[in-house]
């Protein structure tokens, strides 16, 4: 018997997550998102008509839920709980590590949604665009974080060794992307 | 000593600029993609190129020593063709290595317009008995047919024999029921085709509703075509993999949720004289595009080295859909 299953994280992160304010978070992944966003306009135009519609990203093992919105400028995350996610037209539910393994090409979404590890909920069409220009974005750690120069690297190689450590431990599903 | 044989060209897909860097870099001699319209059967939301982007990959794929083919393979709509022989236009500008087309019209006008640019038949044309294929070869000067999954590698073998251009066999990936470039079944619940307007099963049409017994079922066009189990792998909500009722049983009517695997049979493929293999996938992510890239990278390196056969079988499951693989109409085994 192990606490740790389906790359979960344990019951007591969620716990402790609980009562964490939700503004500061929202308000840093608003800047991140709208970093990027503005950087990277190419990949806006990618996502179409899906950048003005608001996509709930529920990871299955925190007590709250984002709802995200890629319209340019006007990006936005907002922190919501799992009544409200529930309201977007789209949702992509699963474990956190492995909605971050998505966003750096580690899994495959049509083999996590093959394998059950990913849950897709309503309109479809917009979902498979966000995960397209996903896979073009090519994002790191570091451009999240609004870093460049050998501070990226460094962020970049600790964050990788990070997930892949935390995933073993949870036992995620193994990486789809095979050693080079 | 073994003679050494002539590699098998390994031609892989991508859906997004990235997705051809990480095929390239992973050992693909050849990357096919589309333009992001409907001239190209993955026209799906977020994937595809841009003419800029075209151009951008076509130089990466040359850089590094791969080709790059552009899918134009839908069939044009009466009256409203200027989007098709415009992406033979780009793909002629870009410096592509090749056009697949199935359509006669964007087939006369690329062989017309541009002589010099190579055209491979995709196999949305069904192209399968030696009489179609010295048609479109006499007609439009096709160098390569990519064949319908439909033929075993003994009648694989014995085409090959009656044809005088190349040949391209998929080896992995999605299957697509048995009437390549002929499909209804998507237009039947949808209205939109892969034939026509690039889109299998069109995501706007597909709606996944978790059940109060915590069943997933998938809907295609208000019509439910399979209902998943907690825990029990999906697959793709196409009708042709869809669950019917017939004499009294449900089950799986045309195909089963299940991907293609043909890495066993590269020895034979290669004896029937099968010029080209061709991984499925454009729609798949960079993890998927990798990770299957390299394994057939290293079993036709395998192949032309000593001539030893690898299923790939357990390093790929992981990707494959319904977590289950098959050899398809290569072997003809199933019921």
């Amino acid at each position: 018997m192990t606490a740790f299953k389906d790359g979960e994280l344990p019951k007591l992160v969620k716990t402790l997550l609980r009562p964490a304010p939700k503004l500061p978070l929202a308000v840093l992944l608003t800047r991140a998102v709208r970093r990027i966003a503005v950087r990277r306009s190419d990949l806006i135009e990618r996502l179409g008509p899906t950048a003005r519609v608001p996509i709930a990203v529920m990871p299955s093992d925190l007590p709250f839920s984002f709802r995200v919105s890629l319209d340019g400028a006007n990006a936005r995350v907002d922190v919501v709980t799992a009544g409200e996610a529930e309201k977007a037209a789209a949702r992509i539910r699963a474990p956190l590590l492995i909605l971050l393994g998505l966003l750096d090409g580690t899994y495959d979404g049509d083999a996590l949604f093959f394998s059950r590890d990913l849950v897709i909920e309503g309109d479809t069409e917009h979902v498979l665009a966000l995960r397209n220009t996903l896979e073009q974005a090519d994002l790191t750690p570091a451009e999240f974080a609004g870093l460049g120069g050998p501070a990226a690297d460094l962020v970049n190689r600790a964050a990788t060794e990070l997930l892949s450590g935390a995933r073993r431990l949870v036992q995620a599903p193994a990486p789809q992307k095979l050693p080079v | 000593m073994p003679a050494r044989r002539k590699r098998l060209e390994l031609v892989c897909p991508a859906g997004t600029p990235a997705a051809l860097r990480t095929a390239v870099d992973a050992g693909a001699d050849t990357v096919y993609c589309g333009l992001n319209n409907e001239t190209n059967a993955r026209n799906f939301p977020g994937l595809n190129f841009s003419e800029n982007e075209l151009a951008t990959a076509v130089r990466y794929a040359h850089g590094k020593g791969a080709k790059l083919l552009l899918a134009v393979n839908t069939f044009a709509r009466a009256g409203a063709t200027a989007i098709w022989t415009r992406a033979v236009d780009v793909a002629q500008a870009c410096g592509a290595d090749a056009v697949i087309a199935a359509d006669l019209a964007v087939l006369d006008y690329a062989a017309k317009r541009y002589p010099d640019l190579r055209l491979h038949l995709s196999v949305q044309a069904a192209a399968n008995t030696p009489e179609a294929i010295g048609y479109y070869q006499k007609t439009f000067g096709v160098r390569r047919v990519v064949l319908p999954r439909v033929l075993s590698v003994e009648e694989i073998a014995r085409l090959n024999q009656e044809v005088a251009v190349e040949t391209e066999a998929f080896v992995f990936g999605g299957l697509c029921v048995m009437t390549e470039g002929r499909c209804a079944l998507s237009s039947y619940a949808t209205g939109k085709s892969p034939n026509l307007t690039g889109v299998c099963s069109p995501p706007d049409h597909v709606v996944y509703e978790k059940t109060p017994d915590r069943r997933l079922l998938a809907r295609l066009g208000g019509f439910t075509v399979d209902r998943f189990d907690e825990g029990e792998a999906a697959g793709y909500p196409t009708l042709c993999k869809g669950q019917f009722c017939a004499k009294g049983k449900a089950g799986y009517l045309f195909e089963d949720p299940v991907s293609l695997n043909a890495a066993a049979l590269l020895p034979g493929l290669q004896e029937a004289g099968v010029t080209a293999v061709k991984i499925e996938g454009r729609q798949r992510g960079k993890a998927y595009i990798g990770s299957v890239v390299r394994a057939f990278r290293r079993a036709v390196e395998d192949l032309a080295g000593d001539g030893k056969a690898n299923d790939l079988a357990e390093a790929l499951t992981a990707l494959t859909e319904g977590g289950r693989q098959t050899t398809g109409a290569y072997r003809k085994t199933w019921r």
